[in-house]
């Protein structure tokens, strides 16, 4: 798979993020894996009028390649002349670059939430750079490229979404698409890949044992559960985060911090503020995914009425003080 | 007088153009266009104060935690609130991890690659700068992946992940760490060490950050077996060591309670004065006016201005253009190899580039030191209010320079967020003045053009900018 990588809106924080692939380095993975790039623009050494030269013989049609990915939100504006963002050196919106190459490419992904959705660029009040992402404004089909578009695939675009992506649903996205195994039925109606957004953040989470029992984290650096005070959409968000971790171990939830939903569109303005549960008569507004109301307040006053100590008191430390108990052979109650 | 246009400088984050009038295959003039307008500053207008912290990160994927950091040290300022002592070293270290992760990358995938060019075919160091950083495929690049990947779980550890953490906040960090997560730091540490000692540097940490003087880091690099050696020799054969110049004249914000702030002007240094930083936006695509302290700076998009030609303002200190960086940071600190660089022809390329190498050398004992002094049991976290009406300032150093944040609350909100990044200093415009910035000034008097070997690729890219932070 030969692969042309624009980036534009965004921070290239998705292309840091994929530099960390583990547990092979990338480049050695993407080589083995028949992956290339044609051209990145962080890491490949052709610049100015070389670079230029082969971005419009793939435009053209004069040289081979199969991917296109974009990375950053496409900056339509001021009023559409795509101004906000020129490509250096060819005095052309970045746009025009990215609708040309698309429409010779055999699949386009968007890497990254600002791709597919529009990102922080598209939730400046009033939108005044007319942000969007490739396929999508937020929740709604469109974006730069238009609902209808299909890639030389048959694909739409495929939206790997995330602030920033995980490398690893990168590199499974792309080494799946390159396995010619790569379908309409392996996206989810976001257009994401469902190898990494068919579950929930919360699945495989550290702290499930607090979010059992209720028992909530109060502050910042405490052990519980951050769902009721803390603003955590771990068991909204569509991610493997807890199961596929990040930079060898990590995950927000294991960094002490809530999830905020960064592969959902639109997580850029919740309406409240990031770090806060909001909610109504003290019950949390954002209830989990596919949980009835009714049950998740009957289940919470059942949870919380059987929370054991040890839970209790370590959901509001930084470090237990209280461990489970250790059981005998023969001599336990 | 021709013009030519140079762009896109890849192997820069972000997207970056640089128009330069020629005179005779030489630059007359620069024009540094940064092409891209991003507007984060007035995505934080009219925001809970604390959504800063979720935000600010998303600026920039490379200096992701810099950026949290000048945010959680702004709102801290706004909320009277100081860190735990485990707060401060765990913001040490992951502050520490990302700029030096940074300087890793920047050296063996932005910069070495351009020795690799076909102009320098004839060069005798030619085939192994090939073999070794060839873009992607050298093998050095495997190898720097692994080591960086290595060092990055550091962040796992002590930040949930990277780039785009919570985990920095106005009172320490969000995340305590385990007396046996502590054990894992230093094993990590000490992988990344024996990268940095083995394949970079060929020689013990300490060696590396005791060398003195210019003589002694030549007579060191010597026929020495290793990458930084390799760069001397290539660096000085190119004569890197004399060109790149901007105007000496260097700020620091101070780092990890290990160098200080202050600015290094004409061999004299001064204590910081923040007072005397500013902002025109004469010649960037944005309304101007006075030039403006970031405490009352504005952001108002005006795309048809005439003359303008970039989306990036021109930030002064004392109405001089400043230059920011790793350089600029061990100047102010006074490490006597950069200052005798710089005392003998000026902050070069071969300067810039020595200087983040050294940072590896300096700061990874520092990081040692730091995870043992962690005290598991001890407090990461302070909480305190967000008062309705305040402003606070932010200072820190990312690895590409001095970044700051300005922030004003009203109602519990914000009201106000100015930020200067590092390359706004570096590839600043012109100001009212008419006065250039630095790269404008570095670039000078450089061959250009069609038949020009690359110099200029090696002069921009020395200054390792960040495009993405300079357009906030």
């Amino acid at each position: 798979m030969k692969i042309v990588w624009l980036q534009s809106g965004g921070c290239g924080g998705c292309t840091q993020s994929l530099l960390c692939h583990e547990p092979r380095p990338l480049f050695d993975e993407f080589r083995d894996a028949g992956i290339e790039f044609v051209w990145h623009p962080a890491l490949s050494l052709d610049s100015g009028v070389d670079a230029l030269a082969l971005l419009d013989d793939c435009a053209e049609g004069r040289r081979e390649f199969d991917a296109l990915c974009v990375e950053g939100a496409m900056l339509r504006g001021p009023n559409g002349t795509g101004r906000f963002h020129l490509m250096a050196g060819s005095g052309r919106p970045l746009t025009e670059w990215v609708q040309r190459l698309a429409s010779r490419a055999k699949w386009v992904f968007a890497i990254g939430s600002c791709t597919a959705y529009g990102g922080f660029s598209a939730n400046t009040p009033g939108n005044p750079l007319e942000a969007c992402g490739l396929q999508y404004d937020e929740q709604t089909p469109g974006g730069l490229l238009g609902a209808r578009f299909r890639s030389g695939g048959g694909l739409p675009v495929v939206n790997i979404a995330g602030c920033p992506t995980h490398p690893g649903w990168v590199v499974d996205t792309l080494e799946k698409a390159c396995l010619g195994d790569l379908q309409a039925e392996d996206l989810d109606e976001f257009g994401r890949p469902l190898l990494y957004a068919g579950g929930l953040v919360h699945h495989g989470c550290a702290r499930n044992e607090y979010y059992e029992f209720k028992a909530s984290a109060e502050k910042h650096s405490d052990l519980g559960c951050l769902m009721e005070n803390l603003g955590c959409k771990g068991t909204q968000a569509h991610a493997d985060c807890n199961l596929r971790p990040w930079n060898g171990n990590g995950s927000c939830l294991r960094g002490g911090f809530a999830c905020i939903a960064c592969t959902e569109p639109g997580f850029e303005s919740p309406g409240h503020a990031f770090q806060e549960t909001p909610k109504l008569a003290g019950i949390p507004i954002g209830l989990p995914t596919d949980m009835p109301k009714a049950w998740f307040v009957a289940l919470a006053a059942l949870s919380k009425s059987a929370t054991p100590k040890r839970v209790r008191d370590n959901a509001t430390v930084d470090q237990p003080v209280v461990l489970p108990a250790i059981r005998k052979k023969g001599g336990g109650k | 007088m021709t013009r030519i246009v140079v762009g896109p400088f890849n192997r820069v984050e972000g997207d970056l153009e640089v128009s330069l009038d020629l005179d005779d295959g030489r630059v007359g003039a620069a024009y540094v266009n940064s092409p891209l307008f991003r507007g984060f500053e007035q995505v934080l207008v009219g925001r809970p104060a604390l959504d800063a912290l979720a935000i600010v990160p998303r600026i920039c994927g490379i200096c992701s935690v810099a950026q949290s950091h000048a945010a959680a040290l702004a709102l801290a300022d706004a909320m009277g609130l100081a860190p735990t002592p485990n707060g401060l070293l765990s913001r040490h270290l992951v502050t520490a991890t990302e700029n030096l992760a940074d300087h890793l990358a920047h050296f063996y995938l932005f910069f070495m690659p351009d020795f690799t060019r076909p102009a320098y075919a004839g060069r005798p160091w030619h085939a192994g700068a090939v073999t070794r950083f060839t873009a992607m495929t050298g093998e050095a690049a495997a190898e720097v992946l692994a080591a960086r990947t290595g060092f990055l779980r550091l962040m796992g550890l002590l930040a949930g992940r990277w780039p785009h953490s919570l985990a920095l906040q106005p009172g320490g960090s969000t995340k305590a760490v385990s007396a046996a997560e502590r054990v894992r730091l230093l094993s990590h540490l000490r992988e990344f060490r024996s990268f940095l000692e083995r394949r970079l540097f060929g020689d013990a940490l300490q060696a590396v950050a005791g060398l003195a003087s210019r003589d002694a880091l030549l007579a060191w690099a010597g026929e020495r077996d290793s990458d930084f050696a390799a760069f001397i020799r290539m660096a000085l054969d190119l004569g890197l060591d004399r060109i790149g110049r901007a105007d000496d004249a260097f700020l620091s914000y101070g780092a990890y309670g290990l160098f200080p702030a202050g600015s290094w002007q004409a061999g004299a240094g001064a204590e910081l004065a923040p007072a005397a930083i500013a902002e025109d936006s004469r010649y960037a695509w944005l309304a101007d006016g006075r030039p403006r302290h970031p405490a009352q700076g504005e952001t108002i998009i005006a795309a048809d201005k005439a003359d303008a030609y970039t989306w990036c303002k021109a930030p002064r200190y004392g109405g001089q253009p400043f230059e920011v960086g790793a350089l600029a940071r061990q100047i102010v600190a006074g490490h006597p190899l950069l200052r005798d660089l710089v005392a003998r022809d000026g902050g070069s390329v071969l300067a810039r580039v020595v200087a983040r190498l050294l940072e590896l050398a300096l700061v990874v004992p520092a990081m040692e030191a730091w995870v043992q002094a962690l005290q598991p049991g001890e407090p990461y976290c302070m909480s305190g209010p967000v008062p309705d009406e305040a402003s606070g300032v932010g200072l820190a150093e990312a690895a590409r320079g001095s970044l700051g944040h300005w922030l004003s609350i009203r109602r519990g909100r914000i009201e106000r967020y100015q930020i200067i990044a590092p390359t706004t200093w570096n590839f600043s415009p012109r100001d009212d003045g008419g006065m250039p910035g630095p790269l404008e000034t570095a670039l000078v008097g450089l061959p250009a053009g069609e038949a020009a070997p690359p110099t200029i690729q090696h002069v921009v890219r020395s200054f390792d900018p960040c495009m993405v932070c300079t357009v906030h």
